[in-house]
Order: structure tokens, then C-alpha cells, then sequence
């Protein structure tokens, strides 16, 4: 964290100075460790068993909070007889499909409930389940849309000693995650991982809480979604969750990916996590509610948040009798992240591309790869500062000099078109607390630099002008949409707090909306994106609040604005207990005010303001009516936090070690050596190296320096920050140095199956040889910010990666992989080609190729 | 500005020992502002290097690369890739990898305690005894790895039996220190003292400012300065040190590295607030437990009157690659110069005595 957020993390330095004990968990020994109370170093991957062991630890000792545990989880339900755990699998869980290489999750779920998922695979996960559904209960008549709802009564045992409780279930699952398995797989001092342990559980409880941060060595793993279930699962059991200092807080790669989630980049969610409609035949808006939309819980009204937003998109052409224009919006037909669109553009399905801050060149996995999709497309739109390596890729890139592209093949036509920087444009940020903070203008853009908003507004406007009068069904879309942003100043700059207003959403009457409970399903309300309404209540600016934090309470409610309705911990009426009195004075948060009827505190509380703990729904209520007084996770059809997920994950629903796809020992704790579930991509531009290879033996991780940004563009060609970090290096202990001979300060050649990089190498202590087993397994470092352009230059260590990906989210294992290090520089020329040739043939891996 | 004749002419405190009011010795009227420093608090500090961008940017100080040698190139000394402060680096934050036999080591302000030395044998990588791979004269290392101003680290590590303190790989500690270092605006400021064209001055803030438009570039303030911080910059021919944001100062603004630095570890303010909050971090430091820490350049009594700009470490100073015990150059001036002129009279009396007796011949 002190290397990637060194800004953010003087708050860990501050909670430091106050007695907070920092541990730091990282396979290197970084900017972090130096300054933490405990550097625990283990080997890349080894995540969910360290966090299993954790969980094992606190299960084994009943150090879980139990009374939080049984008030807001679902501990108590009874997982349904036909689920088969990983423990009487060989490291599968029951609904595998080896022709498919896909779950199919029926069997995990509860007894008597079926669990819409909040989140994750939803619809995918619908199709299958509504008819089991409908097949084993008699009141669903013609409609599906009790298919995602639960049932009033479910099946629980309140003493969690049911052996299919999910408390047992859970217990079963992690008892081989034992300190000495666990130190076995990780490479750990089992010493170290109990000092943990101890340290976790002795802070967590009524009067102290824990919280876990993590970034993307969490996410870029092909089991990455399963990981941060594992830190869930551990937080939830020590009550961590809705609560102030816990949580499970998650540092973006940039100042506002948090906002490009919330009002999404991703192809596969529209704004405020409304999933985008897959590709059925025939599907209205109803029965898309009824496939992705739980019934009750806050996600019950989904149709007003989508409906909502229709009519923000299309105004008055959105109407009851069109189903709000719902057949406007596109459909999905497939995997469309991003490297998915990749192989698409290699296999010419997909013709055109824009590249926004972005510099896939440099900064995705497997570059080669996307320098292929970029020479495979008719245009490509590059928005950026500096002229990126994913810009002049076509003249420069690593295939020209080897021979495997030639600029006069490549048709791609290359728009580069400079943008504005985050000082000479207004908008608003939001970080990872949720809080959007607004910022103005500093400085104009130089010369025909623009802002994004410019650039979209513009391009919108002149696609409409050039559509104008076309009767094409297919160009009613764009031809209805609204458009009419005002502008000002020379260049026509649209008003940025125009698109706020319309973000935060109005009544029939034009006036802002102060809350996303206002919305309605009637189309009398808009709201761009239900989460973010209240952030211009009552027409005023609420990002733009800068009240200093010595002018307010320690919650500072008053700077900024966090989305949901300004509250600053989610689900914080777990804050409390059953009957909403705090669990202790030091942690007091939002409590239950008997004499005024409603809940108060620190906070906005996260609950129905005058719901009072003892409620107890009716039965065959709906929405937020379905769920108890005590049921804090508000977005949950149960209302509960799910240790176990009976459904919304693609690859199981207890998070299970399996190794890296490439990874040099042997899952010591399941037969099912990697995630049976992940995704592939078989090509010959992406080789993978086999598991346990001989050829590629030692374990590298990518990350970033403090001194540089993300793929470059921003600080390779700034002199004072390429001073400081002014060459591409690997990091190598001393012991993997003398076993390959390599020099500090001198050069390195690393290779995988994809392609071999050189580097300088820096021989240091702080990169520790592991023993796994009996194996000594060593891991290099590599900083990934390098290419061919800038001030500063170095081949791209993501050159070295492969892409295989996590299937739930689609997010590729680029925090882990395999390679050989030898002294030396790399071949040139197609020299380098025969070279890592040579190698896929040693290892016993098919041939390489750009087809 | 120190008065050569009271110096000479009376022990005063104008050129060693302590000195309360160092821009009052200057001349400033009584009502000038408080002396203004920099705390450096190390056992902070996450060696971002926003206080070397801050600086250079602020103070429109040159790129080390197109200044040395236009080659952007590593150091091999950790992550420090500008060596040491010189002309065109007026923050320079040091890394020092530091390596113990196991259970020894300790992290920057952890409970565990040590005996806080680096062990005899063990290398620490970024203790400034590396050459310089940025110096003009040294070649970029060329293919093969085996170039000049490559550093043979492999040499320097313990190989069994060479050193007493040998232990496995993974029984060996590593500690990684970072300390953002600066001029030390000294009370007595050898680069001041010896300067002859009077374009280093005492600024009404105690602190110590070299005028651009002044400076003909003599270099008599390099060999002067007891820490090695100032030093003349090859392009513009002029010396060339931290200013402590004099131009910032005069708007009431703080120095742009203390503004930019994330964690608090330069802090800047009155001089005496300062060290009355050091005193108080190095109490709560020692209260943990952390026996190490030190203050340096604190203490008035020492070889420069004491720092304007002084420093909370973990090592001993020699670690960071401070010299342990400074003394202002200027210290033996007067006695010298007593001396000068003792031997002067003398001279001149043997000389007249010799005249007198030749005259009565």
C-alpha cells in the first residue's frame, strides 16, 4: 500500500501512531513492510489457504463472534442434501462438468431457499435453477418470478450444530487448513502465521475490529473473486463486517476506478450493478427482472432503479407501452471483457476500438497478444497524454523488430487524439470508500487536448447529426437518446454538473431527487445511476462539500458525498446488535433510538430509518418488507451475510486453494491442482507453461514502483520521475542469484512460453528463497511499467505473462506465473523467436505463433 | 554575516558553539521572524520520493539525467536512484538494506529491540559505499552484464565460513531504512562562512540561501560544508543547495517537500516547536521500546551549533551515510587567525627589533 497508495496510506501510518498493529502479507518485502509492525512473506498464490487457515483457526477455537454470527448470517441455514463438498470430491465440488469445464450450481443450494446472488452470476445462474424450481414446488404458476425469491420459512438450526448447517459445513471444509498445512503450501513460519492468527482475533470482537485492504495481488489470480470471498467469510465470522475500522476495503488501480464501476467500463453491468440484459429470445423487461432480480431485499426494486434509468437515457421515448425502451439497450452474447474482445480482434470479429488512458501494450497481460488485436482492427481510437506504445505499437512494437508484423500488412487506422489531464477538467473522483469528491478545473487543456466528457458529448452530437432523419429501427437508439447537455466557453465545453444532475435524477416535476428510495417503477422518475441519487439533492453540489475534518465529527460527514444516501460504512446496522443497542461503547456506530422510534448514530444508518429490530415480515412481503429487523445486509435477498454462497459464483461456493495455473509444486492440500473452472484462452500466440515445469522453474509476480504510473505514459516521459526509477529490473535473492549465475547491476534474459524479456537485476535480502515442501521454490520481482517509448525505456515485463482468467469476473492471473532467469541479454530479431522456441520444445509445449 | 574583525578580535559564539539567534548574529533587527527548520522524522518515512519531485519541480532544479550525463540509468544502491544531494538534488532519499541474523532485526518502529548494527560482513546495499553508475565518466554497463559500473554484490555476500556472521538465506533479517535527507541549514554554516562573494547569505528565517545572480561559481563552499550538501552544478557553473523554499517562506507558504510528503515525516515549522515535538517522538519511541532511535543534529553543543534541519534515525548516522560528527570548517578560524596574528606581531617586532639594532649599528 505504501507503494502503490502512498498518499492513502498515511492513514495507516496515522492509525499506526494511535496503537494500530500493522501486518503486512506479501510475497515481497516492500515500501509496506518496512514500515509495519510484521512482514509475513509467503509465496504468491497461496492466498485462500493462508486466509483458510485463518478461518480454520478462528472455527477450530470458537474465536468466532457468535452472537453477530448467528444475528446477521447465514451460519444457521442448511445447505441441501444433494451438495457434495470438495473434501469427498478430490478438490471438486459437486455440479462439475469436465466436457464444459462449468459448474452448474443446483446442488449448492440451501434447503427450502433459493438464493438470488446480489451480485456475481445471476442470470447465467437463473436459467437452469427456475426450472428445478418450478419443478419441485407447486406455487409458481405460470410466472418464474418466485424463482429468485426465498421462502419464509427456510430451513435453519439456530444452535449451529445441524451437520449441514452452513456453520459445519464451513467448519468441514477448512479443518485441513491447519497452521502446519497452511505454512506447508505458503512457505510460511507456522510461528508467524499463529502470531496472525493471534492478532486478528484478540482485535476483533465487541470491542475492537480488523480490517483487511487489499489490491490487485488479491484480484488478478485465476481464483481472484474466490479470494476476497475467503477475506468475507474471515470478517464475517469475527463480526467485522458494518462496523467502524473493519471491512474488507479494496485499494483501486487508479484515483476513480471506483467510479468506473459504479457507473460501469464493464461490459457485462450497467450503472449502479444493474446487469446487462444477456441475449435471450423474445426476453422483455419483466421476465429480465424476474431471471436477474431478487424479490426481496433492496435489489426487490430493481425495476425501479432500471426503469429509472431508461427514462434518464431515452426521456419522454421511454414509455409504458415501449417497456421504457428496454429493447434499446444492447444485449450481451458472450464473454465481451476484455480479453475476450481481444481474441475477437485477432480472429477479426471485432473491427474497431477505443483506447481511454489506457495502454494495453504495456500494461495487459500478454502483450503480445494485444498488440496482435491491435494490428488486426479497420480503426483505433487512442485518447491520451503522451503518444503510448498502443498508439505507435505498428511501427515499433516488439513483433516489427522480430519480423512477425510488418508495418506495411497492418491496415489499423490509428486516431490519437490528446486529452485532458485530471487537473484541466471538472468532474468527480470516487475513491474506495465510495466518497465522491469533486474537483474543478485548474488549468485549460493545452492546445486541442479535451476533456472525455468533451470527446463523448461531441461525438455523440455528431453520430446524431449525420443519423438525422434515418428511419433504420437500429438507429432509434442513438437517435433517442437525450443529448442536450448545456455547453459554454470557446471550445463548447459541455457542463459537467449538468451530467451530475442527471446521474442523480429528477421527479415528474424536474426537481432533484434527495434519495434512491424516491425512485419509482411508474416512469415518473430518472435516475442515471440509482446509487449515486441524493449526490445533487435539493440542485446542489453535494461532491463539492469541503468542510474540514476539525469542523465536523470523526465521521466528517460533510466532506463530499458517499454513495448509497451519503453513508460512510455499508451496512452499518451490524453495528449493532439484535436489538439495536451498540456492541460496545468504543465501537457504538448507528443504533436503535427506542424513544424516537428510529435508527441514529455516527453514520446515516444503512436501514430503514424507523424499522425497528424486532420486525418481523409478513409473509409473502417483498423487497426491503421481506426482510427482519435484524437484517443488516440490506442487499441480500436473505438479508444475511453469506458465508456460504449457495449461488452468484461461477466456481464453487466455499472459496477452495487450488494453485496458480502456473505454479511449481503440487496442491498440497486437494487432488484438483488448479481452478477446474477457469478460462482459456488456447492460441498460439498464448503458450502456457505446464505446472511443476522443470523448463520454467522459478515463480515471478508483477507489480508497480511508487515512482511510476500503471503502463507508463504518465511517468516514463516525465524526467524527474524516471530518474528515480530509471531502468526496468527484476528483484532476485542472493540464493537464485548464484544458482543462476546472475550479477547485481547487470542483465538478465527471463522466459516463458510466450516470449523472453531482459532486465537489470537487483540482487537483494528482501526477496527470500521458500521451502514448499521440500522444495525450494524462488520468486523474482518485476515492476511492469516499461516499453519502448518515454524518456525511460525497458522491455514490458506483462510481455511474460499468459492470459487465464478467473471465470467470474474474467480478470486474468497476472500476479503469479512461471519463467526461467539467465544471465545475460536477450536475443534480437528473430533470433528471439527460435529462442523461446527452443524452450516451448524442452518443456513439451505446442509451438508458438500470431495465428 | 559573521564580522572577521570580532571574531578575531573576541571569542564569540559567531563561528562555532551555540548560538540562539543565528539571524539576529546576522544582523537582522530584533523583530525578525522565528527560526524555521525541518524535522525529519525517518521512522515514518515510506520512501515515496514525492519530497525530490516536490523540490524539483518547485524549485525548477534540473533532472539529475540531463544534468550528469543525459542517461537515465540505476544506481544499483536499492531504490535510490540520485545517489546523494548535490546541485540538482536538494532532497535525496536514502535506502538502506540492512541484514541481520534472524530475530535480530526489528522494523522501523516495531516492539522487538535490537542491538541496531549492521552485523561486520554483511553488506548494506544502499549505504552510499556503491560507486556512482550516474557519475559522467562511468560508462552504462553493456551487454553481457559484466560493464563498468556494475557492482559485483554476490562478491560482498557471505559466503560460508568467509564471515562470522553467516546464516542461511532464510535466517537472515532484512530491515529497509529511508530517510529523506537535506541541507542542514546549519547554525554555523561553513558554505556561508567561506563564501567570498557574499552570495550565500542568513536569511531573516535563520535559514541559508545561495543568490544565483551572485554566485560566480568559486566552489569554495563545497569542501566547506561538513555533510557534503552543497556542491556546483556542470551546466550553469553555480552552487547550488537547498533554499528551505526561501521564496515560499516569504508568502507564509511551507516548503514544498514538507507539503508534499504523505506520511508526515518532514515537518517543517519553528524551529524551537520542532524540536520540542522531536524531543517528545524519540521519548515515545524509546517508551516502545525502539532503543535505536536517535535525534541528530538536535543537539546545539555540537560541531555546527546544531541543524536547522535535523533528523529522527534508526542507526547510527553513519548508516544513512551521515558523518557521525560534523564540525563546521570555520571552527578553528579564530584561533587560527589569533594565531595569524600573533605570529604577525611577532614577526613584525623581530622584523623592527632587527631593523632597530641594524639601524643603531
Amino acid at each position: 500500500m505504501a507503494e502503490a497508495h502512498p498518499v492513502g496510506f498515511q492513514w495507516v501510518m496515522e492509525a499506526k501512531a494511535r496503537g494500530a498493529k500493522v501486518i503486512h502479507v506479501d510475497p515481497r518485502f516492500t515500501r509496506t513492510s518496512a514500515v509495519a509492525d510484521l512482514h509475513v512473506p509467503f509465496r504468491a498464490g497461496g492466498d485462500i489457504a493462508f486466509l483458510g487457515g485463518l478461518i480454520n483457526y478462528v472455527l477450530a477455537n470458537e474465536l468466532d463472534f457468535r452472537e453477530y454470527v448467528q444475528t446477521f448470517t447465514n451460519a444457521a441455514d442448511l445447505v441441501g442434501e444433494d451438495f457434495v463438498d470438495t473434501e469427498d470430491m478430490a478438490g471438486l465440488f459437486s455440479g462439475y462438468d469436465p466436457e464444459t469445464g462449468r459448474y452448474d450450481p443446483i446442488s449448492w443450494q440451501l434447503e427450502d431457499q433459493f438464493e438470488a446472488p446480489a451480485a456475481g452470476q445471476r442470470d447465467h445462474w437463473e436459467a437452469g435453477l427456475r426450472e428445478h424450481h418450478a419443478a419441485q414446488t407447486s406455487d409458481t404458476g405460470g410466472g418464474s418470478g418466485q424463482g429468485a425469491a426465498t421462502t419464509d420459512n427456510p430451513a435453519r438450526d439456530e444452535t449451529l450444530q445441524h451437520p449441514r448447517c452452513v456453520y459445519q459445513v464451513l467448519k468441514r471444509h477448512y479443518a485441513r487448513y491447519t497452521p502446519e498445512a497452511v505454512s506447508q503450501v505458503c512457505g510460511m513460519d507456522p510461528e508467524q502465521f499463529l502470531e496472525v492468527a493471534r492478532a486478528i482475533t484478540e482485535n476483533s470482537g465487541r470491542d475492537r475490529t480488523t480490517a483487511w485492504v487489499y489490491s490487485v495481488g488479491w484480484t488478478h489470480h485465476s481464483v481472484g473473486a474466490q479470494y476476497i470471498r475467503a477475506a468475507s467469510i474471515l470478517q464475517t465470522l469475527l463480526g467485522n463486517m458494518g462496523r467502524p475500522g473493519g471491512g474488507i476495503l479494496a485499494l483501486r488501480g487508479h484515483a476513480s476506478i471506483q467510479g468506473s464501476t459504479d457507473i460501469p467500463t464493464l461490459y457485462d453491468l450497467l450503472p449502479g450493478y444493474i446487469p446487462m440484459p444477456n441475449a435471450h429470445l423474445h426476453e422483455d423487461l419483466q421476465s429480465f427482472l424476474d431471471a436477474d432480480a431478487a424479490k426481496t431485499g433492496f435489489w426487490g426494486n430493481m425495476d425501479a432503479y432500471l426503469i429509472s434509468l431508461l427514462k434518464a437515457w431515452w426521456g419522454d421515448a421511454a414509455t409504458a407501452e415501449n417497456d421504457w425502451a428496454f429493447d434499446n439497450l444492447p444485449r450481451l452474447t458472450g464473454n465481451h471483457g476484455t480479453y475476450g474482445i481481444v481474441r475477437d480482434q485477432i480472429d477479426r470479429k471485432s473491427f474497431g476500438y477505443f483506447l481511454v488512458g489506457e495502454n494495453p501494450a504495456i500494461g495487459h497481460a500478454n502483450g503480445k497478444m494485444q498488440r496482435l488485436g491491435l494490428a488486426n482492427l479497420e480503426w483505433l481510437v487512442v485518447r491520451d497524454m503522451q503518444m503510448i506504445e498502443s498508439a505507435t505499437f505498428w511501427k515499433d512494437g516488439p513483433e516489427i523488430e522480430t519480423g512477425e508484423l510488418r508495418t506495411s500488412d497492418i491496415g489499423t487506422e490509428v486516431f490519437f487524439l490528446p486529452c485532458a489531464n485530471h487537473t484541466e477538467k471538472s468532474g468527480t473522483f470516487t475513491n474506495t470508500q465510495r466518497l465522491l469528491q469533486w474537483r474543478r478545473e485548474a488549468v485549460h487543456p493545452p492546445g486541442d487536448a479535451r476533456s472525455e466528457l468533451h470527446f463523448y458529448y461531441h461525438l455523440g452530437r455528431k453520430i446524431r447529426e449525420k443519423l438525422a432523419g434515418s428511419t433504420d429501427e437500429r438507429d432509434r437508439p442513438i437517435l433517442d437518446l437525450t443529448w442536450d447537455y448545456p455547453t459554454f466557453g470557446i471550445h463548447s465545453e459541455p457542463d459537467p454538473e449538468a451530467v451530475l444532475g442527471e446521474i442523480n435524477g429528477y421527479d415528474a416535476e424536474g426537481r432533484p431527487l434527495s434519495t434512491y428510495t424516491q425512485l419509482k417503477a411508474d416512469g415518473s422518475t430518472t435516475a442515471g445511476c440509482w446509487i449515486y441519487t441524493g449526490v445533487y439533492a435539493d440542485g446542489i453540489n453535494q461532491a463539492d462539500r469541503r468542510k474540514p475534518g476539525s469542523e465536523q465529527d470523526w465521521v466528517a460527514a460533510e466532506w463530499g458525498w458517499a454513495w448509497p444516501a451519503n453513508r460512510r460504512t455499508l451496512y452499518n446496522r451490524a453495528s449493532a446488535d439484535a436489538e439495536g443497542k451498540p456492541w460496545s461503547e468504543r465501537k457504538a456506530y448507528v443504533w436503535w433510538d427506542d424513544e424516537s422510534g428510529r435508527w441514529t448514530g455516527h453514520d446515516v444508518p444503512d436501514f430503514e430509518a424507523t424499522k425497528e429490530p424486532g420486525y418481523k415480515p409478513q409473509p409473502g412481503a417483498r423487497a426491503q418488507d421481506a426482510l427482519a429487523g435484524t437484517d443488516a445486509f440490506i442487499m441480500q435477498a436473505d438479508g444475511k451475510a453469506w458465508l456460504y454462497a449457495p449461488a452468484g459464483l461461477a466456481d464453487g461456493p466455499l472459496p477452495t486453494h487450488y494453485e496458480p495455473v502456473e505454479s511449481p509444486v503440487a496442491n498440497l492440500l486437494h487432488d484438483q491442482q488448479d481452478n477446474p473452472a477457469r478460462e482459456d484462452i488456447d492460441r498460439a500466440w498464448n503458450r502456457l507453461n505446464p505446472a511443476r515445469s522443470e523448463v520454467y522453474p522459478y515463480v515471478f509476480l508483477t507489480y508497480r514502483l511508487t515512482e511510476h504510473h500503471t503502463a507508463g505514459g504518465m511517468s516514463r516521459t516525465l524526467p524527474y520521475l524516471s530518474e528515480l526509477q530509471p531502468e526496468f529490473f527484476c528483484e532476485v535473492s542472493p540464493a537464485l542469484a548464484r544458482e543462476r549465475g546472475l550479477e547485481h547491476m547487470g542483465w538478465a534474459t527471463l522466459v516463458s512460453a510466450r516470449t523472453a524479456i531482459e532486465a537489470r537485476v537487483l540482487v537483494t535480502e528482501r526477496m527470500k528463497p521458500l521451502r514448499i515442501g521440500d522444495q525450494t521454490v524462488h520468486q523474482i520481482g518485476l515492476p511492469y511499467h516499461w516499453g519502448a517509448n518515454g524518456v525511460s525505456t525497458g522491455d514490458p515485463a506483462n510481455d511474460l505473462l499468459g492470459v487465464v482468467m478467473d471465470p467470474n469476473v474474467h480478470i486474468q492471473e497476472s500476479k503469479v506465473a512461471t519463467c526461467d532467469i539467465q544471465p545475460g541479454r536477450r536475443p534480437r530479431g528473430p533470433a528471439l523467436l527460435e529462442f523461446v522456441e527452443q524452450y516451448r520444445r524442452k518443456a513439451g509445449v505446442e509451438p508458438g505463433g500470431i495465428h | 554575516m559573521t564580522n572577521v574583525w570580532d571574531a578575531f578580535s573576541r571569542t564569540d559564539d559567531s563561528l562555532y558553539g551555540p548560538l540562539p539567534d543565528p539571524a539576529a548574529n546576522a544582523g537582522f533587527a530584533p523583530d525578525h521572524p522565528k527560526r524555521v527548520g525541518f524535522f525529519t522524522d525517518t521512522s515514518v518515512c515510506i520512501g515515496c520520493k514525492a519530497c525530490e519531485v516536490a523540490c524539483k519541480e518547485w524549485n525548477l532544479v534540473p533532472d539529475d539525467g540531463t544534468d550528469a550525463s543525459d542517461l537515465y540509468r540505476l544506481t544499483g544502491m536499492s531504490y535510490d536512484n540520485t545517489g546523494d544531494l548535490g546541485a540538482s538534488t536538494w532532497r535525496h532519499v536514502a535506502f538502506i538494506e540492512d541484514v541481520r541474523p534472524h530475530g535480530t532485526a526489528t522494523t522501523a518502529h516495531g516492539g522487538e529491540v535490537t542491538t541496531g548494527h549492521i552485523p561486520a560482513g554483511l553488506p548494506a546495499l544502499g549505504g552510499g559505499a556503491l560507486p556512482k553508475a550516474r557519475d559522467a565518466a562511468t560508462a552504462p554497463p553493456g551487454p553481457g552484464g559484466n560493464g563498468e559500473g556494475t557492482v559485483d554484490l554476490l562478491s560482498l555476500l557471505p559466503e560460508s565460513g568467509a564471515h562470522g556472521q553467516q546464516t542461511p538465506d532464510d535466517e537472515r533479517d532484512v530491515r529497509w531504512l529511508m530517510a529523506s535527507d537535506v541541507c542542514k541549514h546549519c547554525t554555523h554554516a561553513g558554505c556561508l562562512d567561506n563564501c567570498p562573494t557574499g552570495a550565500l547569505f542568513r536569511t531573516e528565517f535563520g535559514t541559508v540561501v545561495v543568490q544565483d545572480d551572485i554566485c560566480n561559481g568559486c566552489g569554495y563552499c563545497v569542501p566547506s560544508c561538513p555533510y557534503g550538501v552543497i556542491d556546483v552544478r556542470g551546466s550553469d557553473g553555480g552552487a547550488h543547495k537547498c533554499t528551505l523554499c526561501y521564496d515560499r517562506l516569504g508568502s507564509g507558504l511551507e516548503p514544498a517537500c514538507a507539503k508534499a510528503c504523505p506520511t508526515n515525516s518532514i515537518q517543517f515549522g519553528d524551529l524551537d516547536e520542532l524540536q520540542a515535538a522531536a524531543d517528545a517522538r524519540l521519548a515515545e519511541l524509546h517508551g516502545r521500546g525502539v532503543e535505536e532511535a536517535r535525534l541528530y543534529g538536535r543537539d546545539e553543543d555540537d560541531g555546527v551549533g546544531g541543524d536547522g534541519a535535523f533528523f529522527l534515525l534508526l542507526d547510527e548516522p553513519e548508516v544513512y551515510g551521515l558523518p557521525p560528527d560534523p564540525i563546521v570548517t570555520t571552527r578553528d578560524l579564530p584561533e587560527m587567525w589569533r594565531n595569524a596574528a600573533l605570529t604577525a606581531v611577532g614577526l613584525g617586532v623581530a622584523a623592527v627589533a632587527a631593523f632597530w639594532k641594524g639601524g643603531r649599528r
